[in-house]
């Protein structure tokens, strides 16, 4: 049924495909803007088959090698070269398909709803090129095998990402913006490139299977460890590093922002990786557990209480983004805890790291929904101030359903998908601190309360007269929004198929080290 | 597609959202019956719909709508210590992003080395 | 001692560059800051690579096989052409800023906060 071609070659196309679509965006949009839309919304929708058939993949058959130059892909060590990977490769096991799986959902609906959101402004080629090479950054960090290319694409993605936050100038401030969030991902990146030369100074690799295989732990490889996690832990937006957050997400179009998020969560699947593959229990997994765990905690309470008193609507977003990574650190840093005690590592270890896990995925979903629904009030009425707004879920009722599933879904409320993952994540998190359960709650209060503002002061109240000619938004905005909520749904109502099926593979192969060394060096 | 139905165990919980959802349905099911044995006692037209019983006239739309900025003061009135320390530290100057970012790279480091 | 001239090199020029991002307030300055540490990262790349006495990696007319792994060198000229990437955009950016703000010190460059 699936074309041997794209069967075979899936991991290259991933990152082939974007990339082809990018640079000719501005050749096509010359010919007319509709071809321009089109060609994107194709080079997405293929893409996004693409990931999704690879999953299939690597959910049924196993971790997926794509050695980029050598006879048969999987073929990960050339006969000649003494047991070496030596070319570059692509290494797509559970946990990174699991991250092309969410991608590929939240890429199509951004740029479903980018299609209309983005309409009024010009220079859309180069919007799009540079969403495009999002698109392929992200897929890239995430399937890569090779420590030198995740910083390439770390780079890819940061330039783009950059590019776009800056699009919508704004006299100025989103260029602001987008200098702040740049020049702290240079920063970071050029200490992850330092830790890539420790690496490759002492282990004569690249390969992250054989950085793996020959970690010894030792001094310099914690000065490695620390560059890398304060450089990953500033690019997602972990807590005293958020500051790029909000001035970022809230100055980039709304398309784009949805796609920051999982920009930002590329960065934390780059952590989780250099933590359970690169050193697992060679480092001190207490010491970094708990690490990742107070950033966690001090990501959600900061987050959330620095979102309430926000009046720019998608600034209040931005915070809250902040303060839900937050879960997703909590969650894996338990884990990281209590990495190598068999016994509690079963009581609660997994779970914590199914919940942080399950977490990302709904994050993306919730998140960028959320910034999708501000993108469309911002199209409406043409501002993000709160207390401009008033009485709009009269005129735009689709929208307010979908801010509702929204946020009763980040705020945890049963059935929709952000409950199941935290609840997994204060079950478990309580047998191991309850102190830091009971945080994780009242942060979850607290989101739902600045929720209940915003919904309030958006949607409810009489029509006011400013707002009496609005129009509910268009059909392309409306159907990325329904994807990004049905599956919302959908996963709250199903979250036990997710978890087994989907979650649970993909923290296993986090944990796993020797399954991820076994899989590129054979049975080594 | 036997186990789509199936309870997600949490560890020391489940959740089964179906049967969460059977629950709502039927509370819903028995609060609109109640509902439904109201009386439909108003009449239309005449002073009964008026918003308020005392007479006053009604004012603008714009004028009763509670805006954002109105909510949640007596949080924020409550939790002035906490926030007038934490706000200002969000100072929007590139160099104390920087900052932030090395000093936290230095504290992970003196913490990596003592706990070794 | 002499051995390690080239790592002491870096660790001097990276805090060259950290005290150039920290102190300086100048969006220009800050963005050498970042170029030099972009320098000091190459430098390291570089100085990983050198093996004494060991030549090209060119198997032609070879004089010896006590070559050098070509890979720090491939990995230094896509830091390179990284780097100069990130300076082109981020001086784009401080074009965009001057023209739009009329400064680029940073204490002025601070609409977003709070």
């Amino acid at each position: 049924m699936i074309p041997d071609f794209i069967w075979t070659n899936a991991p290259a196309l991933l990152v082939a495909i974007p990339l082809l679509g990018a640079f000719l965006c501005p050749i096509i949009g010359k010919i007319s803007p509709r071809a321009r839309n089109v060609w994107v919304g194709g080079i997405m929708l293929v893409t996004a088959i693409v990931a999704l058939i690879l999953a299939y993949r690597v959910f049924t058959d196993g971790t997926v090698l794509y050695t980029f130059g050598a006879a048969v892909p999987g073929l990960s060590i050339p006969l000649d070269s003494g047991g070496i990977p030596i070319r570059i490769i692509f290494t797509v096991d559970a946990m990174s398909a699991f991250m092309d799986i969410i991608c590929a959902i939240v890429g199509f609906s951004a740029i479903l709803y980018s299609l209309a959101s983005e309409s009024r402004n010009s220079g859309l080629e180069m919007y799009y090129t540079l969403f495009l090479l999002m698109v392929a950054g992200v897929f890239g960090m995430v399937s890569t095998g090779d420590f030198f290319n995740f910083f390439v694409f770390l780079e890819i993605l940061s330039m783009a990402s950059a590019g776009i936050i800056a699009y919508r100038v704004d006299g100025g401030v989103a260029v602001e913006a987008a200098i702040k969030y740049f020049v702290l991902s240079s920063v970071g990146a050029i200490f992850v490139l330092f830790a890539i030369g420790i690496y490759y100074g002492q282990y004569d690799a690249l390969n992250m299977a054989m950085i793996a295989y020959r970690m010894q732990g030792s001094s310099l490889d914690m000065i490695a460890l620390v560059m890398l996690v304060a450089a990953l832990a500033m690019k997602c937006g972990a807590v005293p590093m958020h500051f790029w957050t909000p001035d970022a997400y809230s100055m980039a179009p709304s398309s784009a922002t949805a796609f920051l998020v999982v920009a930002s969560q590329a960065s934390l699947y780059g952590l989780f990786r250099v933590l359970f593959t690169f050193y697992n229990l060679t480092l001190n997994a207490v010491t970094v557990g708990w690490i990742i765990i107070i950033l966690g905690i001090l990501s959600m309470v900061v987050g959330v209480t620095m979102a309430i008193p926000q009046k720019d609507v998608k600034r209040l977003m931005a915070y809250h983004a902040v303060s839900q990574t937050g879960y997703m650190l909590l969650g894996i840093g338990v884990g990281l805890a209590v990495l190598g005690n068999q016994p509690l590592m079963e009581s609660f270890g997994y779970m914590a790291m199914n919940g942080g896990v399950f977490h990302i995925l709904n994050h993306a979903l919730y998140k960028g929904l959320l910034f999708l629904t501000a993108g469309a009030i911002f199209y409406r009425i043409g501002t993000r101030n709160l207390n401009k707004m008033g009485g709009l879920g009269h005129n735009m009722k689709w929208t307010m359903v979908f801010f509702i599933i929204g946020a009763l879904a980040i705020a945890g409320i049963p059935p929709l998908n952000g409950f199941a993952s935290k609840l997994m994540i204060y079950e478990s998190v309580f047998i191991f601190n309850p102190i830091l359960a009971i945080i994780a709650m009242v942060v979850s209060i607290l989101t739902l309360a600045s929720f209940v503002k915003v919904f309030h002061s958006i949607f409810m109240g009489p029509k006011l007269p400013e707002y009496a000619e609005v129009k509910e938004a268009p059909l392309p905005m409306l159907l990325g929004m329904g994807i990004l909520a049905s599956l919302a749904v959908i996963f709250g109502l199903f979250p036990d198929i997710v978890v087994t099926t989907l979650v649970s593979p993909a923290v296993h192969a986090l944990t796993d080290q020797a399954a991820y060394i076994a899989s590129v060096l054979g049975g080594a | 597609m036997a186990n789509l139905f199936q309870t997600l165990v949490t560890g020391a919980g489940f959740w089964n959202p179906l049967a969460w959802l059977l629950g709502i349905v039927v509370a819903l099911i028995i609060a609109y019956l109640l509902w439904t044995r109201g009386e439909e006692g108003w009449k239309k037209g005449t002073p009964q719909t008026e918003p308020f019983l005392s007479g006053n006239k009604e004012p603008g739309k714009d004028e009763v709508h509670i805006r954002a900025g109105n909510l949640y003061w007596g949080y924020l009135e409550a939790l002035k210590g906490y926030y007038d320390r934490i706000v200002p530290l969000h100072t929007g100057d590139l160099t104390d992003y920087l900052l932030w970012y090395l000093s936290v790279m230095v504290v992970i480091l003196v913490l990596v080395v003592i706990y070794a | 001692m002499l051995w390690n001239l080239p790592f002491i090199a870096v660790v001097v020029i990276t805090m060259i560059g950290l005290v150039t991002i920290l102190l300086k307030k100048n969006l220009i300055k800050v963005m050498l800051g970042i170029n030099i540490l972009q320098s000091a990262a190459n430098l390291f790349l570089i100085s990983l690579g050198y093996r004494e006495g060991g030549i090209a990696p060119i198997f032609t007319l070879a004089p010896s096989t006590h070559m050098v792994l070509p890979t720090p060198q491939a990995l230094c000229l896509t830091s390179i052409v990284i780097g100069l990437a990130t300076s082109a955009l981020m001086l784009s950016f401080a074009v965009i800023i001057h023209k739009k703000y009329g400064t680029v010190d940073l204490d002025k460059i601070r609409r977003l906060q709070g």
